[in-house]
């Protein structure tokens, strides 16, 4: 048998391998954000248009001291319904009501930034990508749809800023049959302007996004920055170790 | 057994001293020290592959530290168990690191210990005197396996929770006692509270005393016969004036301070992980165990932790249709045995009623693919145990044997590797084919091994080691 011959064989099958993966929606790179007044803007949405479904039961209001607000901004302009500032972020929404009226449970967003990480990009990207593809469709039950998660229970909370878009679809031929044609994604087209501008809209969702992946690891500045001093440390005690190892082998011939 | 005598010191002796010998005169502590690590005479020539065994010490206290920490918050509930790990996360002062070490440590395990695997194997480690070192390796890997598997379960994740329902479910495929079998290990119906608090009993106490007994039998019977080298001869043929191994150094201080070393550098890649890559894009922390556990909805796609993926992909591999080639395969190997072994007849006939009924087993009417894909799921890993009988090399070193033999080792490797990475992705029609050709290749290593590892032009062993003066 030739082993070289083998080898290159399964070496040239594995790419293909590797791309034979899902399809769907193409996801969007959510924007670098990295201030501060992101995060808060960002909060300040969450709060105002997901928290009223969503509960988020990790992450506790004061937390977001974290992310430069104080006790007193938190009370005033983040909680609603006498909450305490050391409260978990939970709703008023039963269970049992979400499921007659949307048809399932609004899932909790503690982790839902890092939940939705894929092959087909970060969790932020499918965030910013599925917040910003919401298109009114009367066939469903709240008259909305989405083109990242088809048929999704969720309506669009957003669309005030947004507007209201349909989608426009295409017949294209059918690659597998030419004897058959599918509908093919063309575009949205704007039924509606919002009090947003497009661009707007996505800074806009762009810090929500920012925000949920803040919220999914609070902890995640810490780690890195206390990473850097540790990668440090362990660099000089090494080599350390490797001057010292070497002066005992030294005698050894 | 002597009478008992108390060792007499001047009286201006050192305390340190006086209390060590109080000690010894009760409890062997400084014969302890210096049989296992002290006066240790370990080959002098040892590379890179040497610093495996004392990593994986290494991080099996580090596993058990963090563990216990995890345990104080950790709730096995299945109502609160998923919350208690974000708990960790967020509110527990440092728990975030201490779940990211524990969490890191269970894939690092897995990568050195499959690295100190590759050394045994390339230097021939497992060979006679070494049998039993090797079996007790072998079986420190196989309640590893269990301690992950059982320990996967505890976040409540999706992944868990899925991965969990799949592996329970392949003792399902037993003939007779399958079901009831499955339903037995989870408790339930269904993965379940019971199940949970199971496995979390398992992973906490059970588990890791079986790995600490098991760890010092491989460590006293590594200390009894002497560690194996690069070049795979014995150091001891060899004494000085002194009575010790000409090339062997006493572990201490030399490999103390060696395997610092390797520890600090270790270290420093563990680190960069922790503090940068926890999730490291979705193998050591999977992507939809950031859900949780819900038992109406069956992910799209359910893959175990990557570690297992080779395994498992041999697992997927044996499909309906493979059957056939399998019993052509079978059919082939006892004809070779036949014909190529020096067996007893006995053993033969044995070995042919064995592939006789593995066929008729095989036929669509007897048993399903199902069942045979547990089997040789099962049977690539047992089949580990076996390589000290099935080694046949005249040399146990890599260095000495004919070069075409490294081509069969990195064909081997490569063929690992790639069911492990056709493990961790969908299935998909050319990845159910290569991974069967490469469960082939696996096991066409092993069984195949008597006779290949004879062949060839095998190079001269020298007497002494081979080392460069650092």
């Amino acid at each position: 048998m030739n082993f070289p011959k083998t080898l290159i064989a399964i070496l040239a099958l594995l790419p293909a391998l590797a791309c034979a993966s899902e399809g769907g929606f193409p996801l969007d790179k959510a924007p670098e954000r990295g201030s501060v007044t992101s995060l808060q803007h960002g909060a300040k949405l969450f709060v105002n248009y997901c928290l009223n479904c969503h509960a988020a039961a990790s992450m506790r209001y004061n937390r977001l001291k974290d992310i430069g607000l104080t006790d007193d901004q938190i009370k005033n302009n983040l909680l609603f319904s006498g909450e305490k500032v050391g409260d978990v972020m939970t709703v008023a929404l039963r269970p049992a009501d979400a499921k007659a009226w949307f048809g399932a449970i609004p899932p909790d967003l503690s982790v839902i930034a890092r939940a939705k990480a894929s092959s087909a990009g970060t969790g932020g990207d499918y965030l910013y990508t599925y917040l910003r593809s919401f298109y009114k469709d009367d066939t469903r039950p709240t008259g909305w749809n989405n083109m990242v998660l088809p048929n999704v229970a969720m309506p669009h909370t957003m669309w005030q800023l947004q507007g209201v878009r349909t989608v426009k679809m295409v017949e294209e031929k059918d690659p597998h049959d030419p004897a058959k044609t599918v509908h093919k994604f063309a575009g949205y087209e704007m039924v509606k302007p919002g009090s947003m501008s497009a661009n707007d809209f996505d800074i806009a969702t762009a810090d929500l996004v920012y925000y949920l992946e803040w919220m999914a690891e609070p902890a995640q500045g810490t780690r890195k920055r206390l990473g850097v001093w540790v990668l440090l440390f362990l660099s000089i005690f090494s080599l350390l170790c490797w001057r010292l190892s070497a002066s005992y082998w030294k005698n050894v011939k | 057994m002597a009478a008992f005598k108390e060792t007499k010191f001047p009286a201006d002796a050192p305390a340190a001293e006086k209390a060590v010998g109080w000690i010894d005169d009760r409890f062997p502590l400084t014969k302890l020290w210096n049989d296992q690590w002290g006066t240790y005479y370990a080959p002098k020539n040892f590379n890179f592959w040497y610093i495996f065994g004392v990593l994986a010490t290494l991080i099996l206290v580090l596993q058990i530290v963090t563990g216990i920490f995890l345990t104080m918050h950790y709730k096995p509930d299945a109502t609160l168990a998923f919350g208690s790990v974000e708990y960790i996360m967020r509110e527990v002062p440092w728990g975030w690191l201490v779940r990211y070490m524990h969490s890191t440590g269970a894939s690092a395990f897995f990568i050195v210990i499959y690295l100190h695997m590759t050394r045994a194997l390339i230097y021939g480690s497992y060979r006679k005197p070494r049998e039993l070192i090797w079996l007790f390796g072998f079986a420190i890997f196989l309640a590893l396996m269990a301690e992950a598997f059982f320990g996967y379960l505890l976040p409540w994740g999706q992944m868990s929770y899925w991965g969990a329902q799949v592996i329970v479910n392949l003792f399902g495929a037993i003939p007779l006692i399958g079901p009831d079998l499955s339903l037995w290990i989870r408790g339930d119906y269904v993965v379940s509270d019971a199940t949970l608090n199971r496995f979390f009993a398992f992973h906490v106490i059970a588990i890791p005393l079986v790995i600490l007994g098991l760890v010092a039998a491989h460590l006293i019977a590594l200390h009894e016969v002497g560690s194996n080298n690069p070049d795979g001869i014995e150091v001891k043929d060899t004494l000085g004036p002194d009575g010790h191994p000409l090339d062997a150094v006493p572990s201490h201080p030399y490999y103390t301070f060696h395997d610092l070393f390797g520890v600090s550098v270790f270290l420093v890649i563990f680190s960069t992980v922790v503090f940068f890559a926890p999730e490291m894009g979705g193998y050591f922390l999977e992507y939809n165990n950031f859900i949780p556990a819900d038992s109406l909805k069956t992910p799209l796609h359910i893959a175990p932790t990557w570690y297992f993926t080779p395994f498992y992909s041999v697992l997927r591999a044996i499909t309906a249709d493979f059957m056939y080639v399998l019993m052509a395969v079978v059919a082939a190997y006892v004809v070779f045995v036949f014909l190529k072994s020096r067996l007893a007849f006995k053993t033969k006939a044995i070995i042919a009623v064995i592939g006789l009924l593995m066929i008729i087993g095989m036929l669509p009417a007897i048993l399903d693919a199902k069942f045979w894909g547990v089997v040789l799921f099962g049977a690539s890993v047992m089949i580990l145990a076996a390589l000290p009988w099935l080694d046949h090399s005249p040399v146990r070193s890599i260095r000495y044997r004919p070069d075409w033999h490294k081509y069969v080792y990195a064909l081997f490797g490569f063929a690992f590797v790639t069911l492990g990475y056709l493990g961790t992705r969908a299935p998909s029609p050319i990845g159910g084919v290569v991974s069967q050709v490469c469960t082939l290749i696996y096991f066409g290593f092993f069984l195949l091994m008597p006779w290949w590892s004879t062949m060839g032009r095998f190079k001269p062993v020298p007497k002494r080691v081979t080392f460069h003066p650092h």
